[in-house]
């Protein structure tokens, strides 16, 4: 390009009329954002969200106080608790993870040898004190109930990839 | 009753505050959806939604922000000039309000039909900067003042340019009143007969300046917020922040009016034989409104060297050619005379 068409577009504001062409363009296409409470973005079976406690069919709960979670966690956000339990098989009997030191990691439902602890797909779960964040067994089990049917789709669906 | 209005102090006095609160209330009420339109707009370009939650559309969002605003704690820093902190949101909301006493809407429509107007609004506009360069300085600390200076500095600069290419049209009509301005461009060729066409190079320059003028994006320094975080308006808070923002934009509805009334007949009718009206003056205050928001939505922000360079060493030689250009052609009645209409004889 010669310097006199380079001129003679600079005078002629050729860039802004490309400009606005490209805009009032833009103007008309669909929005790029999701209405969020609403509509949400799809998530992945791998997502990790907040924990839960699983519990086999039969309502016994799945974790066997091993504490690979707990040795594991790089956060040192999980205490556990454990003692034979009446039958004499081995419960805890405190599971607790601090959810504000937790950093998502997922290395605890790694390190789990029966899918006890698990990260669900929920992220939603924001409170309005820092109390409420410190998830105990009874807390967890919970979630494990709650979203049990989602846990289980997702771990089915990732199983080919592992 | 119209004896009362007419004929005693006090009636003129209630019929002069009467025909204030007519100007600014509607002017107020649009400017808060006006104010919505450009985040719409802003947003669409940007292929976002834009505010969607507040009134069907989120048509009452200004509505909300103003009642948030009101509500929240006014600020004030220590170190602060407290008079005249709070001085500067005034002056600059005032200053804005006042040029619209000569702006008019419909023939006739005008709160005070003076035969500067044009130059009345060019002084008034010019006081604004007032307002800025207190709030600055006011504030006691660093990023205001430098806001403030660059603010001053750049609506100084973008004021020569806009008070040559005033000239031009000035000398093309013979008046200084905008109903005169109007009439000159009343023809038989609807929209043909308008000033953009004879003196097009001014309208986009004018429209530039005005963008300085008014410190919209891409020259919206003195709030560059990357740079000095919100200029002159850091350390305000609440409703003086709130007078700020209402005076800037009411600043850029004037400035739409400005261009409509200079540029694109005002109140006329773009199609010959259609009636003329306020609704045309409206449209296309409205239409100019769209692109200054446009603008704000596709243009980077300019470096301030850029921003001199352009004012002086572009701008204004242009300009000053223009006028002379339009004074021979005006005297000469070159171009079958379409410089030379004036609407004073001459």
């Amino acid at each position: 390009m010669t310097d006199y068409t380079r001129h003679a577009k600079y005078f002629l504001l050729q860039d802004f009329y490309q400009g606005m062409k490209l805009g009032i363009k833009y103007m008309f296409k669909p929005k790029a954002t999701l209405n969020y409470p609403h509509e949400k973005g799809p998530l992945s079976p791998r997502f990790r969200g907040e924990h839960a406690l699983r519990r086999y069919a039969n309502g016994e709960e799945r974790c066997i106080a091993c504490k690979l979670c707990e040795a594991v966690c790089p956060a040192q956000a999980i205490t556990i608790d454990a003692e034979p339990r009446d039958d004499g098989s081995r419960r805890t009997t405190r599971y607790d993870i601090d959810m504000t030191k937790c950093i998502y990691c997922g290395f605890c439902q790694e390190a789990c040898p029966v899918d006890a602890i698990v990260e669900g797909p929920n992220f939603e779960f924001s409170t309005e004190t820092r109390e409420e964040l410190y998830y105990d067994k009874a807390k967890l089990l919970a979630n494990g109930d709650r979203w049990e049917a989602e846990i289980a789709r997702n771990l089915e669906m990732d199983a080919p990839y592992r | 009753m119209a004896d009362f209005f007419f004929n005693t102090t006090l009636g003129a006095i209630l019929l002069i505050v009467g025909q204030i609160f007519l100007v600014v209330i509607p002017l107020l009420v649009a400017l808060a959806f006006l104010m919505y339109a450009d985040r719409k707009i802003w947003a669409s370009v940007q292929l976002r939604r834009g505010p969607n939650v507040v009134g069907v559309y989120g048509l009452l969002q200004s509505f909300a922000d103003f009642g948030k605003y009101i509500v929240k704690e006014i600020v004030v820093p220590a170190g602060a000039d407290r008079p005249v902190f709070f001085l500067a949101p005034m002056i600059s909301l005032v200053m804005a309000l006042v040029a619209w006493a000569v702006i008019p809407f419909n023939d006739g429509w005008v709160l005070s039909d003076i035969n500067v107007a044009i130059l009345f609004v060019f002084a008034v506009s010019s006081l604004e900067v007032y307002g800025v360069i207190m709030g600055g300085w006011a504030s006691n600390s660093k990023y205001p003042f430098l806001g403030s200076l660059r603010s001053a500095a750049q609506m100084i600069s973008y004021e020569v340019s806009i008070g040559l290419i005033i000239i031009g049209v000035i000398i093309s009509t013979g008046s200084m009143n905008f109903s005169g301005i109007v009439a000159a461009q009343h023809g038989d060729f609807g929209l043909l007969n308008w000033y953009w066409l004879p003196h097009f190079p001014m309208l986009i320059l004018f429209f530039i300046s005005a963008l300085a003028e008014t410190n919209r994006p891409p020259f919206d320094l003195p709030e560059a917020e990357s740079e000095l975080v919100a200029g002159y308006q850091v350390e305000y808070s609440s409703t003086p922040f709130l007078l700020f923002m209402i005076g800037e934009l009411v600043a850029v509805v004037l400035m739409c009016a400005l261009i409509s009334l200079m540029f694109f007949g005002g109140w006329l009718s773009p199609i010959p034989g259609l009636p003329h009206g306020i609704f045309w003056m409206i449209a296309k205050m409205g239409l100019v409104f769209f692109f200054f928001s446009l603008i704000k939505a596709i243009t980077p922000r300019y470096r301030y060297d850029q921003l001199m360079r352009l004012g002086w060493k572009v701008f204004l030689p242009f300009s000053l050619f223009w006028v002379v250009f339009v004074a021979f052609a005006a005297k000469f009645e070159w171009f079958w005379g379409i410089y030379a209409r004036w609407t004073l004889g001459g």
